[in-house]
């Protein structure tokens, strides 16, 4: 059932300091399994694409700070999937205070 | 007679007992069904099985070790990982051989990321293929019986956060190193620890008897051998006891000198619990903290610098600029050096970045009317080091003072750590004091790393040369009147303080677990030497 209306796309800038690492990784791809909407990203806007519900295609763009992150969705709440994950990337993915490893 | 007998170094002070447990070897022997649909449920069941393992692991992990095991799960929980594993085994492999070949490909993937923070999840995906493959093999997690003493050729630190150390036990490597991860876990839990026991002759759930206070390791022992392990260890309990009751008097020795003992910060928090009058104030307050994710404001650092300031009323507080670099990144700031040991590290980084620089400076000059504040610089080597950093807290400082802000310059002094500064410390006389980091002098002078298993025994602060550079730094701060202190792992270790204030430290700065023992091991010591009664 494919349907224009049902399409949403967006971009947005990756702040946060290490880019998409393990934890944004984590963070992202489990808010995408929240909606029915089929999610995509890509650091280019003609792709390649990959699946946003997966952390190993998400970890493997190894996209670093400074990237744009292309985001795409499909299906009944699109909209609303784009919109969350803009936010989680615009708020450096709720992260603060992580730890560096620390030696005498 | 006790079966036999083993001695090595210590990494964690403590006495054990219990049945021992070797650690499994990783060989794996698979089985094959040779059905490829039973092999395909079987790594079904393996992936689900590790998931599983992983959680529970969880449970009981803090916050930053629970980040890292998220991450594992949410990676067995792709398919994608998997899929080329399964289209393998479709193709005719065997389950086992399926999925290492898989993730070899997916390790590699990220072992050749330009980005060393990807690079580095290439250990996380191994530990994923390892558990895998040991649910495939149906080899047991490692669980080894509580209280037991746990014997491996090395031990990981996923490993030791596995285990359950409520009921005791103890630790016994043949490889291993007093420096490593593992190590400084098991003394900060006080889990007794050996590294460096070659010759154990002992069978799996033989009773041991761990003296990680010596050295030594009774297998089987005799009444005898109990007998004494029971009597050592009750005094060596006694003592703790007793360090910790008088854990708040002034250290002085048997001959009467008294020594300052301060204690090593990694965050604000690590105050939160101590009691203030058990110590002479912070020899070193770290700052990397800060700087775990990316760059912080000047409102965040004055923050952290006042909470501990203000936690020590009159008491020194010395905080070291930022120590970025060498084993310690920091995402948009250090480099991926080849060598980042001898790179840019340290106060090299800081001048290099004046931009990130002022900021610190400018926290530190603000926090500085809010207690008695000391400044430090990292991996200083040459004074024009010293000359560059201490005019970047004068323009700072005059910054602050046309714009009306509160602030004060804090004495300004270096850590002495590279070995030219050691060798020839009058270059540095302009210091307002100096503090010996004692793990990257040795390792320096030793030419042996601190985390390099291999190299462990050549990583000795007790070496002569070692200690003669420190002494040498001793008797050049005492005839100038610069003050001397010493704030790497030595300045707690039992063994080597006397050694330390025979070369002429007057000043120790330890973590906040061993100041009992450290303020106990000085006042069993000298700091004169008998004979001729020179310091």
């Amino acid at each position: 059932m494919k349907d224009t209306r049902d399409l949403a796309e967006a971009q947005v800038l990756i702040t946060h300091e290490v880019g998409l690492h393990a934890r944004p990784s984590v963070k992202l791809t489990k808010l995408a399994k929240g909606f029915a909407a089929r999610t995509a990203l890509a650091l280019h806007a003609d792709g390649p694409w990959v699946d946003a519900k997966s952390i190993v295609k998400v970890m493997a763009t190894k996209a670093p700070k400074g990237s744009t992150l292309y985001l795409r969705a499909e299906g009944e709440d699109a909209a609303g999937a784009i919109a969350a994950l803009v936010d989680l990337v615009r708020r450096d993915f709720d992260e603060v205070g992580a730890h560096v490893e620390v030696k005498g | 007679m006790s079966k036999s007998r083993a001695s090595g170094s210590v990494a964690s002070i403590g006495y054990a007992s219990g049945p021992l447990f070797f650690l499994s070897v990783d060989a794996v022997a698979y089985m094959p069904s040779g059905v490829a649909d039973e092999e395909a449920v079987r790594l079904r069941a393996a992936l689900t099985s590790a998931a599983e393992s992983v959680a529970t692991l969880m449970q009981s992990a803090d916050e930053e070790a629970a980040g890292i095991l998220e991450f594992q799960i949410a990676m067995l929980d792709d398919e994608s990982l998997s899929e080329p594993a399964f289209a393998a085994i479709a193709a005719g492999a065997n389950a086992a051989d399926a999925w290492s070949d898989a993730m070899a490909d997916e390790i590699q993937g990220y072992e050749a990321a330009e980005d060393a923070y990807f690079r580095a999840r290439s250990s996380d995906l191994r530990d994923i293929a390892a558990r895998v493959l040991r649910k495939l093999s149906g080899v047991a997690e490692l669980a080894p019986p509580q209280g037991a003493i746990i014997a491996g050729k090395d031990l990981t630190p996923t490993q030791f956060l596995a285990m359950d150390w409520t009921r005791g036990g103890g630790i016994v490597l043949k490889a291993g190193s007093p420096a490593s991860h593992v190590a400084m876990l098991a003394r900060s839990r006080a889990v007794p620890m050996l590294v460096g026991v070659d010759s154990l002759e002992a069978a799996n759930g033989d009773l041991v008897l761990l003296d990680a206070e010596h050295g030594s390791v009774v297998v089987g022992p005799d009444a005898e051998a109990q007998r004494a392990f029971m009597s050592a260890s009750a005094a060596h309990r006694d003592r703790v006891q007793h360090a910790q009751l008088r854990v708040r008097d002034r250290a002085v020795t048997v001959d009467g000198v008294a020594i300052d003992v301060l204690v090593n910060i990694a965050e604000p928090a690590d105050v939160r619990s101590l009691d203030l009058a058990s110590c002479d104030g912070v020899g070193l307050m770290r700052t990397e903290f800060l700087f775990g994710h990316g760059l912080p404001d000047e409102a965040t650092q004055y923050a952290a610098y006042r909470t501990v300031l203000e936690w020590a009323g009159d008491k020194p507080v010395t905080i070291r600029t930022v120590d970025a670099g060498g084993d310690k990144p920091v995402p948009g700031y250090t480099l991926d050096e080849t060598n980042p040991f001898l790179g840019l590290r340290g106060i090299r980084l800081s001048l290099s970045r004046p931009d990130v620089f002022r900021v610190q400076a400018r926290a530190l000059l603000r926090a500085a009317v809010h207690g008695n504040l000391k400044v430090m610089f990292p991996m200083v080597t040459i004074a024009r080091e010293l000359a560059e950093a201490a005019q970047l807290f004068e323009l700072e400082a005059k910054g602050l003072a046309a714009a009306g802000i509160p602030h004060r310059m804090p004495p300004l002094g270096i850590m002495v750590e590279v070995p030219a500064v050691a060798i020839s410390p009058e270059g540095l006389a302009a210091a307002a004091f100096f503090s010996i980091g004692s793990n990257d002098l040795t390792q320096y002078v030793m030419a042996a790393g601190r985390d390099n298993n291999a190299v462990s025994m050549l990583n000795d602060v007790r070496n002569p040369a070692v200690i003669a550079l420190i002494g040498q730094v001793a008797r050049f701060g005492a005839a100038k009147a610069i003050p001397v202190s010493l704030c790497g792992d030595a300045g707690g270790d039992p063994a080597a303080i006397p050694a330390l204030l025979k070369a002429g430290l007057r000043s120790l700065s330890v973590t906040p677990a061993q100041l009992p023992l450290a303020k106990a091991t000085i006042a069993a010591s000298r700091a004169m030497d008998p004979i001729d009664g020179a310091a």
